[in-house]
């Protein structure tokens, strides 16, 4: 929770890792791509604030204590998702697995939502691996991260007829939360890697299940927000909007925000801060002290406390099912359960 | 002027695809070596690692293609560093091979169309700048969608850039042609400039975000100094 000017912000972190990108886990002849993987992560940590950037030997392999007190106790964080990434053609152990966040989430078990993943070339055994994971790890949610190589292979769409199972999988086991990570990739060579489109036809084809399109799919947020508006059941991630760009490119964050606000909307963006890429806490109270610089900005939506509350953690939980404590949540939030509670009342009292 | 001025002149009309900002103002020439007796060396450097292959590709292929134009010139090399791809980029490119024969298998056809999408993103982006200018000088919208190829101001580089990106689209160029267009070429009627300009500043947003971003890697790759924000 972070309090500021009497105003207390309930926060759902939606995007963090627990990463090991040491050069133990880079994978023999592959190590080209795993080390400059991570140097590229690296690089991005050089965008926020200067006293926030870490040694490359600790951002390759961070510890459990470092997750804690940089995401808990100094980072205001209520409640953190867990997106993984595997790259297992890169990392011996993977990069960020379920596996490795859930060993953390266990000894943290309200502070912490552990996301799985599928990946429809697996086929059969993939889906019975998610229906496994699923029961494991109670998963409300997947990050799909439709780039990652494999034998051979560099990358899949939404659209192709072997990912239909798996998001039939998601609506019968009520994994409602598709994460779709759209940037920096390599695949398809000859197209724009960072295409949208396969996410217009999920989510028009799967309405029961919720797209996350991570990253407000940077740097084709044009496309994105031509997508998402369209789309009821889309909603962006901004995680890497925060981090990259509030503290590096101030003006470009606020034009960027302001348009988030006018075509996607205050009830569909999400905050994620991507820990370990930046820290969460330099984010958190940037983000609620922000607003639009001047009058060049005057035609984009305002921005209010409410909206800031809303995307800081409101719209997460409401996705999510996490309960917000009472004070936490906004005057017309809070008004149904407390009729409820008075419907009780009442009807204890008959 | 030198031959290496004239070099990094041809340079500046490479431009990145999908930022639409010629490399050298991008800071992605590291380095341009011309000996003596003509031969020349042009190093490129990246945000990342991992920015596009295909962009990548299109950027050192086009920077080959503008410095070999020089009739003073003789070897000329272009060498891709620190990306992930660099040596099948590379190879190909001092080549002068096509895109598909840098990768073999793994790729269905040539940049082409990647290509042309971004350049209406751009045409896109730079015609509302100048639209937007018009009617801060309080033109209305009639006025603004009246204007031919002609009024465009001969010294403003983003009208210039407009016209550029009108030659490589395939879209009329004359005089008498609509001053602002659609991608495929129909002029923009007065009734719609609102609702365009509001998607176009989206794409610009777009744009220029994505330059910021890249400028920002590119200045903690190379320990760069900051550069000023541009157009924000």
């Amino acid at each position: 929770m972070y309090e500021k000017d009497g105003e207390k912000y309930f926060v759902v972190d939606g995007h963090v890792h627990f990463w090991d990108a040491s050069p133990e886990n880079w994978v023999k002849g592959q190590e080209k791509y795993a080390k400059g993987w991570i140097e590229c992560f690296h690089a991005y940590q050089g965008l926020g604030p200067a006293e926030t950037h870490w040694t490359i030997e600790k951002f390759q392999k961070y510890s459990e204590e470092d997750f804690v007190s940089d995401v808990f106790d100094a980072g205001y964080v209520d409640v953190g998702i867990f997106n993984p990434t595997y790259l297992k053609e890169w990392y011996t152990e993977g990069f960020n697995t379920t596996e490795r966040n859930a060993r953390l989430a266990e000894k943290h078990p309200d502070r912490l939502i552990v996301n799985g993943r599928w990946d429809p070339r697996e086929g059969e055994a993939g889906l019975r691996r998610l229906e496994e994971d699923a029961r494991r790890y109670n998963l409300k949610g997947v990050k799909l991260y439709t780039a990652e190589w494999r034998d051979g292979s560099r990358g899949w769409s939404l659209k192709d007829p072997e990912a239909a199972p798996f998001l039939e999988k998601c609506l019968e086991l009520g994994i409602v939360n598709v994460h779709v990570h759209k940037g920096p990739t390599i695949w398809p060579l000859d197209k724009d890697a960072f295409d949208v489109r396969d996410v217009d036809y999920a989510a028009t084809t799967y309405p029961e299940l919720n797209f996350i399109v991570e990253h407000v799919g940077l740097p084709r947020i044009e496309d994105f927000c031509f997508m998402a508006t369209q789309e009821p059941n889309v909603y962006a991630g901004l995680a890497v909007a925060i981090g990259g760009l509030m503290h590096a490119r101030p003006r470009f964050f606020s034009k960027v925000m302001g348009e988030l606000l006018f075509w996607v909307g205050e009830d569909k963006l999400l905050f994620g801060s991507d820990y370990a890429i930046w820290e969460p806490k330099w984010q958190v109270e940037g983000f609620v002290d922000w607003n639009y610089p001047d009058e060049e900005y005057s035609d984009y939506p305002a921005v209010t406390t409410a909206s800031k509350k809303k995307m800081l953690g409101l719209n997460a939980a409401r996705l999510y099912g996490i309960e917000v404590p009472r004070e936490l949540r906004l005057p017309d939030e809070a008004g149904t359960p407390a009729a409820r509670d008075d419907a009780q009342l009442v009807e204890g009292a008959a | 002027m030198t031959v290496r001025a004239r070099v990094l002149d041809a340079l500046g009309t490479v431009y990145d695809p999908e930022l639409d900002e010629p490399i050298t103002a991008l800071e992605f020439v590291s380095s341009c070596d011309v000996s003596a007796e003509g031969d020349v060396e042009v190093r490129l450097r990246l945000p990342t690692s991992q920015c596009a292959p295909n962009f990548a590709f299109l950027m050192a292929a086009d920077a080959r293609d503008a410095v070999r134009r020089l009739p003073e010139v003789r070897e000329v090399t272009v060498m891709l560093e620190d990306h992930c791809t660099d040596d099948e980029i590379n190879a190909a490119v001092s080549r002068g091979q096509a895109f598909a024969q840098a990768f073999p298998g793994e790729t269905e056809g040539e940049l082409d169309a990647l290509r042309r999408l971004f350049q209406r993103k751009a045409l896109v982006a730079r015609q509302s700048r100048c639209c937007e200018a018009l009617l801060a000088a309080g033109a209305t919208p009639e006025e603004v969608t009246a204007r031919r190829v002609a009024d465009l101001p001969d010294d403003d580089a983003g009208a210039r850039r407009c016209l550029e990106l009108r030659d490589q689209l395939g879209i009329s160029r004359e005089d008498d042609a609509a001053a602002f267009v659609l991608p495929d070429g129909a002029p923009i009627a007065a009734a719609d400039l609102r609702h365009w300009l509001r998607i176009a500043r989206l794409v610009r947003t777009s744009l220029e975000s994505n330059g910021g971003m890249c400028r920002s890697l590119l200045r903690v790759r190379y320990d760069l100094p900051d550069t000023e924000e541009i157009a924000a």
